[in-house]
Formats: structure tokens, sequence, C-alpha cells
């Protein structure tokens, strides 16, 4: 500190801090326009993403889709399921599918975001449907307390109160929430993949999903005041460990105490 | 014991004792001889448990330190975060058990290491003798003989009535465990009221549905008209009220003789309350049309009037007939037809009169 006050009345100092000026203003303004340039780009598709987008789809899709996106023995026809369901199924890397099993599974996505926008403006092509959320449902603004009341009405019974998830029949499951993006959480809601129903905007309106997002987004920044989460599954984690850490802590006094000393 | 392998049990004393064995039985090997402590034997290890167990009660000394000062310097106001909170709570926690365990932990190592070792064997005493019984036969003649009971009926005779009557009261507050609900169980606030059928409303702001807002895959959780809007008792009518609301292809569904008109274009209408223990049954799965119970894998499939195919539940949910009124809402055309959740002890009889 001391050399930078000897420092301060360098012939050079002011012109270093206008060039810091310069570069904070300059940094804030570049962000800005960033965030602003996100939300203009709401669903506009080209021709050329829906051409490239077809090409994709004829390449990756069409064996168990068909051609066209009509549908074949192996997989459901895509007329209509409308730019949501691809930028989810292909985003979160449940499509294509790696292979056949009770539910397509999560993994890492296999289209960068350029392509997964054009086979979403390929099948938005087909025949309307739910399209991609725009920036104003997904920025987590809305009423944390509403959003969580709808989410134990509508979501909790499947994907735990603490949205971590649970076991469905045979085999299915309803996926952790933590750590899914707010789009791809708004487009499972109107999509309805899998075997999860569809909550469309009739039942749930966007202003209410961007509630539910927020409230879902909220939980996952928020501390746990009670200490360990144990993975949020409630009884059966938090009692394996009480059963196998409590009671051994237990054996283990019991031991000492009647045991002899050397 | 080993020394009675002959059957023979005419000694009262079954304690064994060294030498006292017959040829060839197992050997009692007596009390193992006494080994002394290391802290016995060597006065260096006694003056290390002696550190050891001041170590624990400082222990002791530092976890009520922690105590006090989270207590004191944590100041927690309206202001505070849960981080705060479960960092003083975390902390406390911490603070009282090292108090605790380091005086527990310090005393039992003590009385181990160094206090006198001396080793004691009880016998076992006769169990019953007949002295014990005379003295215990005697005690209950001096008190007949010392109260007069038997002289005194008056004396006997009021004390019965008194304590026969003394929990007579503890009877009487049974009474505040009801009214019995008769057959309120039964019924639901699904029954139109004044002729006007109640319309199916999103849970939970009490919004009406309309048909057209059921699109195929859908599921809505729903609760009557006019349940928000109750005075009291509201959870117990949404306990027993509440549905789940399902669009299907109207191919899929196979209604019975009599409930084909129960459904409206394939959208269909179930109580939620698991008929097994009545938990909430709201797992859809919208492809394989199946609903399962959270509590006990209960699976009932909706396009069998959602039979059960898996489980303890042993009824299928019952289904609330709907329709759709002039504005295109869709409303519940009667109550269930049956009482809705797990058996009680008079449900056959209730089913019975729904029925009729």
């Amino acid at each position: 500190m001391k050399a930078l006050s000897l420092k301060r009345r360098h012939p050079l100092a002011a012109i270093a801090l206008l060039l810091l000026g310069l570069l904070f203003t300059g940094g804030l303004y570049a962000a800005a326009s960033t965030a602003n340039q996100a939300k203009a780009d709401t669903q506009s598709y080209s021709a050329s993403d829906v051409a490239e987008g077809k090409k994709l789809f004829v390449a990756n899709c069409s064996t168990c889709h068909g051609m066209g996106a009509s549908g074949t023995q192996a997989g459901p026809s895509l007329v209509g399921v409308g730019a949501a369901a691809v930028d989810f199924q292909v985003g979160t890397g449940r499509m294509p599918m790696q292979m056949d099993g009770p539910q397509a599974q999560v993994k890492p996505a296999q289209f960068n975001e350029e392509q997964t926008h054009q086979l979403a403006a390929y099948v938005a092509s087909l025949a309307p449907g739910p399209s991609v959320p725009d920036a104003h449902i997904t920025d987590g603004q809305g009423d944390a307390a509403k959003g969580g009341e709808l989410f134990r009405v509508n979501c909790a019974m499947c994907h735990n109160a603490a949205a971590a998830g649970g076991a469905l029949t045979r085999g299915k499951y309803a996926p952790s929430l933590h750590g899914v993006s707010s789009a791809h959480i708004y487009e499972a809601m109107v999509t309805g993949p899998q075997n999860m129903p569809v909550f469309s905007d009739a039942n749930i309106s966007p202003e209410s999903k961007r509630d539910i997002i927020t409230f879902l987004k909220t939980i996952e920044s928020n501390p746990s005041p009670g200490g360990a989460e144990l993975g949020s599954l409630g009884p059966v984690s938090e009692g394996l460990f009480v059963w196998t850490a409590g009671l051994a802590v237990i054996i283990g006094f019991t031991i000492w105490l009647t045991s002899r000393s050397s | 014991m080993g020394n009675h392998s002959d059957g023979s049990s005419t000694s009262s004393s079954t304690v064994a004792t060294a030498g006292q064995h017959d040829e060839g039985a197992f050997q009692d090997p007596g009390i193992p001889p006494h080994r002394p402590r290391l802290a016995d034997k060597d006065p260096k290890a006694a003056k290390r448990a002696e550190r050891q167990v001041a170590v624990l009660f400082i222990v002791s000394v530092i976890g009520t330190l922690v105590f006090l000062v989270t207590y004191f310097a944590i100041d927690l106001t309206n202001t505070s975060t849960t981080g705060t909170i479960g960092l003083q709570n975390m902390l406390l926690g911490i603070g009282t058990a090292f108090a605790m365990l380091g005086i527990g932990t310090g005393i039992v190592h003590w009385a181990k290491t160094l206090m006198p070792d001396h080793e004691v064997s009880e016998d076992r005493h006769a169990l019953r003798t007949e002295e014990d019984r005379q003295a215990a036969v005697a005690i209950a003649d001096t008190i007949i003989e010392e109260s007069g009971i038997k002289r005194r009926p008056l004396i006997r005779n009021t004390l019965l009535g008194a304590v026969a009557l003394a929990p007579l009261p503890a009877l009487a507050v049974f009474g505040d465990l009801g009214p019995r609900p008769d057959d309120k169980l039964a019924h639901t606030m699904w029954a139109p009221q004044n002729g006007k059928l109640k319309r199916l409303t999103r849970d939970p702001d009490g919004t009406p549905i309309k048909a057209s807002d059921v699109t195929i895959g859908s599921a809505f959780h729903v609760i009557p008209e006019g349940l928000n809007e109750l005075e009291s008792g509201k959870l117990n009518e949404k306990a027993k009220a509440v549905v789940l609301l399902m669009r299907l292809n109207p191919d899929e569904l196979n209604p019975s003789k009599g409930r084909e008109n129960w459904a409206y274009n394939g959208i269909v209408a179930y109580s939620k309350i698991c008929t097994h223990v009545g938990c909430p049954v709201a797992l859809y799965e919208q492809q394989t049309h199946h609903l399962l119970c959270p509590c006990h894998q209960s699976t009932f499939d909706l396009t069998h009037e959602c039979a059960v195919i898996f489980g303890p539940a042993s009824r299928p949910l019952p289904q609330l007939p709907i329709s759709v009124d002039e504005e295109g809402y869709l409303v519940a055309t009667s109550d269930f037809h049956e009482p809705v959740g797990p058996s009680y002890w008079e449900r056959d009889e209730h089913e019975r009169r729904l029925d009729s």
C-alpha cells in the first residue's frame, strides 16, 4: 500500500487511472450487451437452420424416428413435439439414445449447441409445437414461495420434495433436478418427456413455471440449515447412516468400557 | 453346572468350586489369576495414564468454553441467515458433546487404569428357600391381622367401593375421543350441492379446468370447487376429495358396464388416496399409464379402471364420474360411488349404501 501511495503523483498515474476506468466501464457494457443478445435470441429459425437440421436428422435420428420424423416401430413420431422437446432430449444427451432400457439416460450431449438448434429448427418446421422458452421465463426472478407450493403439489411426488429424484416402476425413475438448466426444466414441463406427464401452459401458466424454476434454483443455492443433507433422500439415507455409523460408535464405546486396561 | 452331570440335585449349593468334580467331566478352570496392569507395575505408565485422564478432562473444559463462546459471540438477530444459525447449532452441539464425553471418558479411563482393580466374584445365591416363603407369609398374616380388615367389614366394603369407582373418570373422558365419524368418511365435497354440479379446480389456486385444457398425456392435481373458501375443516375435506385428472387416448380405456360415461373424451379422474393406507397416489407414468403409490409401491393400471397390478392395495382407486358443463368446464356428475381411501370398520356397510 505504501508503494502505491508513493507513486500516486507519478506523471503516468492519471493515465493508468483513466485506463482502469475505461476497462471497467467497457467490461460492464460488454457484459450487459451480451445479456441483451441472449435475450433477443428467441426462436427465429432461418431456412438454412432447417436445411442443416434436416441433414443432421436424416443422418442421426431417422433410423428410429423415420424419414420425415413420422416414427417407426423403434421410435415415436416427432411431428408436433416442437423445438422444446428436441432441445431437452438432445441438449441433455438423452437422445440419441445410448441403449434400450426402461428409460433414456442422461449423458454428455452428442451435438453441440448449434447442431441442437438446427435439429430443433427442423423438427419445429414439421408442425407447430412447444418452443424453447424465452429468457424471461428462465431468469429465476419469479416468486420462489409460490413456485414451492406448485412444486409440492405437481412435482414433488415423483421428484422428491427436495428435488432429489425418486424411483418409479420397473427400473424407471424421476431424475434429480439439481444442476438441470432452467430451460431444460421448462422444456420437460411443457413436453412431458418419456413417462413424465405434460404440464401444459393451460395447466401451469408460463409465469407459474417461472416461479417453479425460481424455487428450484433457490433450493439449489440455499445452504442446508440442518447439516449434512445425505442426498435429501429422507429416512432411508438418514436411517442407514444412524444404523451404521451411530451403532458402530455405540458398539465401540461398549467394547472399550468392558475391556481390561493393559 | 459341570459337576451335576449325574443328575442328582441333592445339594443346595449350585456353585462350582475347583476340586469338586467327577472323573472325566468338564474341569472347572476356576478364576484366572490376577494380572497386574501396566500402571500397577510401572510408575511411568501410571504417570502417563494420569496425564491422559487430565487431557480428557481438559477436553471437557474446552467443550464447555466452545459452547459458551458460541452462545455469546454468535449473536442471532432477525436478519441472521440460516447459515449462521446452522453454524451456531453445530458448534453448540460439538461443545456439549465434548464437554460431556470428556468427563465421562476421563472418569472411565481413570477407573480402568489407576483405581485399584480388586477382582470380586459373587456366588449365585439359592433361588428360594423355605424360610423366605415363611417370612413372606408371616408379613401377609401380620397385615391382615393388624389392619383388622376381617373384623371390620364396614371399612373393607367402603374400600372396595372406592377402588371400584376410581377408574370411572378415566372411562368418562374416553367420550372426548369422539364423536364417532359416522358416515363422514363415505362422503366427500364432490357431491352436487342444491343440484349444482361441482367443478374440478386446480390445486392449489382453485381455478376451474376446461376440458380443452387437458391435453393427452397431461396430469392435473384437482380439488373440488369451493374447497379454498371453506371456513373450517379444509384439510379434512381436502384429504378425502383430492383427485388426479389425466387424459389418455379414449381407445385405451376399458370401462366396465355402467361406467362408460364416467370419462369425458378420454379424460378420467381418480381419487388420489391409496386404498391401502391412504398415501397420495400421484406418480403417474404417462406412457405405461401406471399410477404408483410412493409409500408401498402399490401400482394401479389406469387403462383398466385403476385395477391393482402390484403391491399391497386390495381395491382399485375409486373413480370420480366427470362431464362438462355448458361453459366447457369439467364437473363431477356425482360423488364417488364408494368410500375413498383405506379400509375402516364400517366401510362395507357404507359401500353397500352408496351403491344402492
